[in-house]
């Protein structure tokens, strides 16, 4: 016993050296300031939001909606120099590395949930989805019931993930439910059989459909087990940064560029395979666009 | 953005609704010794096997032996874990694969973890066996040689009973790289303990009390085995045998 | 599934080698570097005669050798940037990348067993050695760095590589953390593609080549240093 005493004392001893590291803090907008340069969270599969095209460099819908309003911060708040730095994230490791300040800024395909605020904080949201599965044609999976008892798979950290474990709880319907590493892996159980369904927002899942093999082979459900708003996700208590984003994200709402920059990403073919998703801008969004919200209430949204 | 502490995040109730997220952990570290035991099992089997079979005098079984070795020996954990894992089920013919693909999680998972791990395992008890015999005194297969017993009696009744009592040292750090290596299968959907410590940590954002107790459970697991381990060495211990004191190997 | 696809595998090798095996290898010879002199001040605070040194890297080696390397990983990845915080008394936890976050974890990790590998070294080491260079005038510093040290060095030298071969293979796992290792590289191409067989594939025959002919390597090595001596 005596071996591992010393074990825990140093392990105790390392918690209690974490806990008062960051009484006191600054601002997002400082800390770029003085170091030059901002960190922001990118994926490298959530299509068409933040992706790697066949370059492995970060593109996408959400990336560039970031992008110009990053440059309109280094305008507003007068630095011309700043430069952008990446920092490739997965669903289990963003919200963590946006916490501890390994990225300053992530956009990509984070639901904006009021559990998720806790932990965060979250700018205007910038596309409403919901929360579906897709799985093969021929399985005819097409209400949570046929879901009873079969093998499902979502990915590791998402809110889908948690909702669909929750759900089989509460409806007692004995799925087998499986977490994957990232969208493709998840997406490839539906294709070799390991799994009958994907759980996922559907935009995602539109084009991992688009981008596979046999698109005809799968469908998505219409059921929609709850809708999902993304939205910016940057450090908690930062009022400063988070007002200096949806300032940002406003303007470009305000002025209509926005529609440019959802066309250029959902109504026209994008990298790296050329695919066009032709999803025309919901209701929902178009609501949001007019009037900006930052909400985690899925209430707000209807 | 401070980090919020939260240790009492162990006691609420994880989303499955099995339990707390203690209880959840706890479940894993069956996981984790379901599997370890298993591959166990395999390991001593084969790794006990291929080692004896490196010590005979027939020079194409030790090349078999060897081989054997250096393949398992040479590619990573994880690496053989995934071509257990999504290449075996692609190379076997259409409908093994298929049934093998349609195995429901967990077995899904845990079928091919054992095998990965009990045969990478098997490659380190090979070496500790052949180890363990040829560091008996030539005298002792000579002697059952003399005494007129075949070569299968010999081991079978001189030199295996004394190598296993060598061996059980060495066996106690195997057994635990079995439980430690048992975490590698996390990345193709087993849920042990440190998949399951993961997990918690995603769904409940308490990063540090989750792995946290997990060490917690690991380290009072290593000591369960090490104490475990000690009797079993005094409970076969034969006095005057001198046991090969080895120089530090590598490995962990 | 169709015939293998070659194509796959050639089309993709410069980024798997000069993403993948290249991070696979600094990370490697970076962490077995830090990994022996963190280990051999450990071995020195272990074979000390001051009780608190001791006990400190007795409980720190033995608290690394009791859980797993994917845990150790985790731990680090998400617990270094508070630490640099604290050590550079910054406000706020500092940003460190992957690469990073994995040199220190398999820097500390490692350093728990070069440290086993260095003591046993020391120990081999006749203390008739010790007590000559402290009849000579030498004093602790200089006995270790002059007299011990080199000969326990050299004598270790093959069960260092080794443990530096299985370092080698460890390094995989920074798959955990989405890390662009040789293996990370190979599985978002596998995943990006829906090939994962040829990739997988080509990743094991590939650390087979390396990790069979560096422990060729080192056996030859072993066997030169044991007729030196």
């Amino acid at each position: 016993m005596l071996r591992h005493t010393k074990a825990i004392v140093a392990l105790a001893f390392t918690a209690l050296i974490a806990a008062p590291a960051f009484a006191q803090e600054g601002g997002t907008l400082q800390k770029i300031k003085s170091q030059g340069y901002i960190t922001l969270a990118n994926r490298d599969a959530s299509i068409p939001f933040s992706y790697y095209d066949q370059n492995q460099k970060p593109i996408g819908y959400a990336q560039e909606l970031c992008l110009k309003a990053i440059d309109m911060i280094k305008k507003k708040y007068k630095m011309p120099k700043l430069e952008v730095r990446y920092q490739l994230v997965t669903s289990a490791n963003r919200i963590p590395l946006i916490a501890n300040g390994t990225a300053d800024l992530e956009c990509g395909s984070t639901t904006n949930n009021l559990e998720r605020e806790q932990q965060v904080a979250f700018g205007y949201t910038y596309f409403v989805t919901g929360n579906r599965w897709i799985s093969k044609k021929s399985a005819h999976l097409k209400t949570l019931q046929d879901l009873k008892g079969k093998t499902i798979v979502s990915t590791a950290g998402t809110s889908n993930l948690k909702e669909i474990t929750e759900i089989n709880n509460k409806e007692n319907l004995g799925m087998n439910i499986i977490s994957a590493n990232g969208h493709p892996e998840a997406f490839q159980m539906v294709e070799t059989g390991r799994a009958a369904a994907f759980v996922m927002d559907d935009i995602l899942l539109y084009s991992l459909q688009a981008s596979s093999r046999n698109p005809k082979e799968f469908e998505i459900s219409n059921v929609s087990l709850s809708l999902q708003p993304y939205g910016p996700m940057m450090r908690k208590g930062d009022d400063e940064f988070k007002k200096a984003v949806d300032d940002a994200i406003g303007q470009i709402f305000k002025s209509g560029e926005i529609n440019k920059l959802y066309n250029k990403w959902f109504e026209k073919p994008i990298p790296p395979k050329g695919i066009d998703l032709k999803v025309p801008m919901s209701a929902e969004l178009k609501k949001i666009i007019a009037n900006p919200t930052d909400s985690g209430d899925p209430k707000a949204y209807e | 953005m401070n980090y919020h502490w939260n240790w009492a995040i162990l006691l609420a109730q994880e989303p499955g609704g099995s339990g707390t997220y203690l209880h959840y952990l706890l479940v894993g570290l069956v996981w984790t010794l379901a599997t370890a035991l298993a591959a166990w099992v395999i390991a001593l089997g084969v790794g006990g096997m291929v080692g004896t079979l490196r010590t005979t005098p027939h020079p194409w079984v030790v090349r078999l032996g060897n081989g054997y070795v250096e393949i398992f020996r040479n590619v990573p954990l994880l690496v053989q874990m995934f071509l257990w894992y999504f290449v075996v089920p692609e190379l076997l013919p259409a409908s093994l694969g298929d049934r093998i693909k349609q195995m429901p999680p967990p077995w899904g998972s845990y079928v091919p973890a054992v095998l990965c791990l009990g045969l990478y395992t098997s490659v380190r008890i090979a070496e500790q066996t052949k180890a363990a015999i040829q560091s008996l005194p030539r005298g002792q297969r000579d002697a059952g040689t003399a005494m007129g017993l075949t070569q299968w009696q010999t081991y079978r009744y001189v030199i295996l009973p004394q190598a296993v009592r060598i061996i059980l040292p060495p066996l106690t750090s195997e057994f635990m790289n079995i439980i430690k290596n048992s975490s590698v299968a996390l990345t193709i959907g087993l849920m042990e303990l440190t998949g399951r410590a993961k997990s918690m940590q995603e769904f409940s954002f308490q990063v540090f009390e989750a792995f946290a107790a997990a060490t917690v459970i690991y380290m009072l697991t290593n000591l369960v085995v090490v104490l475990g381990m000690r009797w079993l060495e005094r409970s076969v211990r034969v006095p005057g045998l001198i046991a090969a004191a080895g120089a530090p190997q590598a490995g962990h | 599934m169709g015939g293998f696809d070659w194509s796959e595998i050639t089309a993709n090798l410069p980024y798997l080698f000069e993403v993948g095996m290249v991070f696979t290898v600094k990370l490697t010879v970076l962490a077995m570097v830090g990994g022996i002199f963190f280990g051999t001040l450990l071995a020195m605070m272990r074979l000390s005669h001051l009780r608190a040194l001791r006990m400190l890297a007795g409980g720190y080696v033995n608290l690394m050798r009791s859980i797993p390397l994917v845990l150790v990983i985790f731990w680090f990845y998400f617990l270094v940037p508070y630490i640099g915080a604290w050590i550079l008394r910054e406000p706020r936890p500092i940003p460190v990348g992957t690469f990073y976050s994995a040199l220190i974890t398999f820097t500390m990790f490692e350093a728990a067993y070069y440290c086993e590998i260095m003591r046993a070294g020391i120990q081999s080491i006749p203390r008739g050695q010790v007590w000559s260079a402290y009849a000579l005038g030498l004093d602790y510093w200089r006995t270790m760095g002059h007299i011990v040290l080199p000969q326990a060095f050299r004598n270790m030298i093959p069960v260092l590589l080794t443990q530096t071969l299985i370092l080698f293979q460890d390094t995989s796992l920074v798959y955990v953390i989405s890390a662009t290792d040789f293996l990370g590289a190979a599985s978002k191409i596998a995943n990006r593609d829906y090939r994962l067989v040829e990739m997988y594939s080509f990743v094991a025959v590939v650390y087979f080549i390396v990790s069979f002919g560096l422990s060729l390597a080192v056996r030859r090595l072993q066997a030169r240093i044991a007729v030196v001596r």
